[in-house]
């Protein structure tokens, strides 16, 4: 018999008893369309934490601090005070929020500097201007994103923070724009705005910026962007009046690597970095456990998805055996006609296999089809806080994938009848009423 | 003389072991020649089934040995044996054994089907088939619409697709009224006569075993050589009267 013609029968062979192969496909459709489901949230999930990942921070930066002190454990106390060192608060950076961590000193960051592997180290400044205004169109809270000249962000309009101009720039995030007064994310492109900041005498000062570019809200980074420039002039309004040293200690320090970096590479810089006494992440590092909550999620959906399966997979086993059952004589009488037990095994599973892709197919595209447009209801809806967001999201592979390990169960489960189909004795069979 | 097509050497055949052993057939010789008809008389559960199963190679005998065409059965590979049932052997079962649902032209290819003989070229060998049993009108009907004697037309053209050396015809009559009876033993004895088909039945019906070259009776797992040849003389007597 020639394979096309196994196929064709086999199909045909499968549509012969149609309520049963119907209920078994139900069965598996259910388990596929669980399953594309599941992996379309993850795909949807993880495309959008990737995109947000690239408004955290570029993958060549590491943000370091000093390691916390070992001495100072719950068991033995604080450690010994040392007046070489300098303390700060933590903005919550591997430790609470609000807590006095070792802070790094100018000392460190030529020490970080010298790093092998490390290009560049910039101390984090943290300038907090009080306002922001445009054209006289009224005073707001401005938040600054300490992070947003790492990033590359997700602009609405305009272009992104140019560190080494030497003009003062600020990225505004599209929440601004109907206060300001800015009609869209276009009009205010290339406008220039007045930021105020108090100094350290307490005086208030205000300084000029160009709006160099609009950006999508994102879940991770709030507030606006400034430039270097900006960055230091405001740093210079911030402690003019200060004392000497004032200002000389910080909580982090972002360090700049070589992007080409291999893993292995970023392991060893950090390593290098832990035994002088820092404590360095990259932003892989810093999102890898949110992930790893989606991911553990989507998993245990996933797992669901599959026992649902393999309770179709008995289905499969069910109505083939019971198949077999019903074409014993058909089965002896194709043996008979010489129809060699290899081939009446591939009859067999050929139909197992058939019956796993139309449930899985019907299964997925229906998932598709759903999953579509629930996507797009609470994209308008329940997310729209969360611009850019789809919830489900289909991947083409990962559908094939899914359909094709629905065909491998299918085909597994068809083995056990299809050998008891391939065992029978065309006499036996012939003879069976 | 030349090679027979089939030779049995004192096959036997039991079923079962310890004390639910049944011996189906005990020891039984033959030769069948090309071409020539024979009768495979006996009551039911006289192992003339089994005979025939094992002449068929749809079985293989526990004791005695059985040639076909010169070689030992059991020295042939797997794959011979399915070749020799594809092309060499046609069946008649007294059942039918259609299926059902399927068309009448999708039942007769079916050997086609399995020997990977190309759609086109099945349809017109299946076609021819039909013709040659007046049954091409009835090629797309569903099998379980025909009538008794339509299906075993059927099934006789099933056998004869692929042109075989042998049919073997398990009580190819039992199911049929004796019009309709008489008509498909006069398609195989003609088939018997005009194409040189050699032709085994096995029959309970005398008169049916009458019309074949030669009869073998079994009874008992044995063959009843007391009785062999009788209803030859049985039919040259009665049938010859009777037709002249």
């Amino acid at each position: 018999m020639k394979f096309i013609d196994i196929v064709k029968t086999a199909i045909a062979n499968s549509f012969r008893s149609k309520v049963r192969t119907g209920l078994t496909v139900i069965a598996i459709f259910i388990g596929a369309f669980t399953l594309t489901i599941t992996s379309g949230i993850g795909t949807g999930v993880t495309s959008y934490i990737d995109t947000q990942v690239t408004a955290i921070g570029a993958a060549d930066v590491l943000t370091i601090s000093k390691a916390a002190d070992s001495t100072s454990s719950a068991t033995e106390g604080p450690a010994a005070y040392d007046p070489s060192k300098a303390t700060t608060v933590s903005l919550g950076n591997g430790s609470r929020p609000g807590t006095t961590i070792q802070a790094l000193t100018a000392k460190d960051i030529t020490a970080i500097g010298k790093t092998a592997g490390i290009l560049r180290v910039d101390p984090s400044v943290r300038v907090t201007p009080d306002y922001i205004e445009y054209d006289g169109n009224g005073k707001f809270e401005l938040i600054v994103n300490a992070a947003a000249t790492l990033t590359t962000a997700d602009l609405a309009a305009g272009a992104q923070l140019d560190n080494s101009s030497t003009t003062d720039e600020v990225l505004l995030p599209t929440t601004y724009l109907k206060n300001l007064g800015f009609a869209d994310a276009k009009a205010a492109i290339g406008k220039t705005v007045s930021i105020g900041i108090t100094d350290y005498t307490g005086v208030q000062q205000e300084a000029k910026a160009t709006v160099i570019g609009v950006q999508n809200e994102t879940i991770l980074g709030v507030g606006a962007g400034l430039n270097q420039h900006l960055t230091d002039g405001l740093q210079a309004i911030q402690v003019t009046g200060a004392p000497a040293g004032a200002s000389d200690s910080y909580a982090t320090a972002t360090a700049l690597f070589d992007a080409s970096s291999t893993a292995a590479e970023i392991t060893a810089i950090k390593d290098d970095l832990a035994t002088q006494g820092y404590a360095s992440q990259t932003v892989a590092d810093t999102i890898g456990s949110f992930q790893t909550v989606i991911n553990v999620i989507i998993g245990v959906l996933n797992a669901f998805a599959v026992i649902a399966l393999i309770a179709a997979g008995f289905g499969i086993i069910n109505t083939l055996l019971m198949s077999v059952q019903e074409r014993t004589r058909e089965i002896g009488l194709m043996k008979a006609m010489g129809m060699n037990g290899g081939r009446v095994y591939t009859l067999f599973s050929t139909e197992a296999v058939f019956i796993g892709f139309l449930g899985s197919a019907l299964g997925a595209l229906a998932a598709v089809g759903v999953g579509s447009v629930v996507s797009n209801i609470l994209a308008d809806g329940v997310f729209s806080a969360l611009p850019g967001l789809q919830v489900v999201q289909f991947a083409p592979s990962s559908i094939a994938i899914i359909i094709g390990v629905v065909m491998l169960i299918a085909f597994l489960a068809g083995t056990l009848p299809a050998r008891s189909a391939a065992r029978q004795n065309p006499i036996d069979a012939l003879r069976y009423e | 003389m030349s090679v027979p097509v089939l030779s049995a050497q004192n096959i036997g055949k039991s079923y079962g072991s310890g004390a639910n052993r049944f011996d189906a057939l005990k020891g039984v010789s033959l030769d069948i020649a090309a071409g020539e008809s024979i009768a495979i008389v006996g009551k039911s559960g006289s192992g003339k089934s089994t005979l025939m199963h094992l002449l068929a190679l749809l079985d293989d005998p526990d004791s005695g040995t059985l040639l076909v065409e010169g070689t030992d059965a059991k020295k042939l590979k797997g794959k011979e044996v399915n070749r020799l049932r594809n092309q060499d052997f046609g069946f008649v079962f007294q059942q039918f054994f259609l299926t059902a649902n399927a068309s009448v032209l999708d039942n007769v290819v079916l050997p086609l089907k399995i020997a990977g003989v190309p759609p086109r070229e099945r349809k017109a060998r299946g076609m021819a088939a039909l013709e040659q049993l007046e049954l091409a009108d009835k090629a797309k009907n569903k099998a379980i619409n025909l009538s008794g004697g339509q299906k075993q037309r059927a099934v006789i053209a099933r056998a004869l697709v692929n042109n075989p050396k042998v049919i073997f015809a398990d009580e190819p009559t039992g199911n049929l009224d004796t019009a309709t009876g008489a008509v498909v033993e006069d398609i195989l004895f003609a088939l018997n006569k005009d194409n040189g088909i050699t032709l085994i039945i096995v029959t309970h019906d005398i008169e049916l075993a009458a019309r074949c070259d030669r009869q073998i009776f079994i009874r008992d797992g044995l063959e009843d050589t007391t009785e062999s040849g009788i209803p030859r003389k049985r039919h040259a007597g009665a049938h010859a009267g009777a037709h002249a």
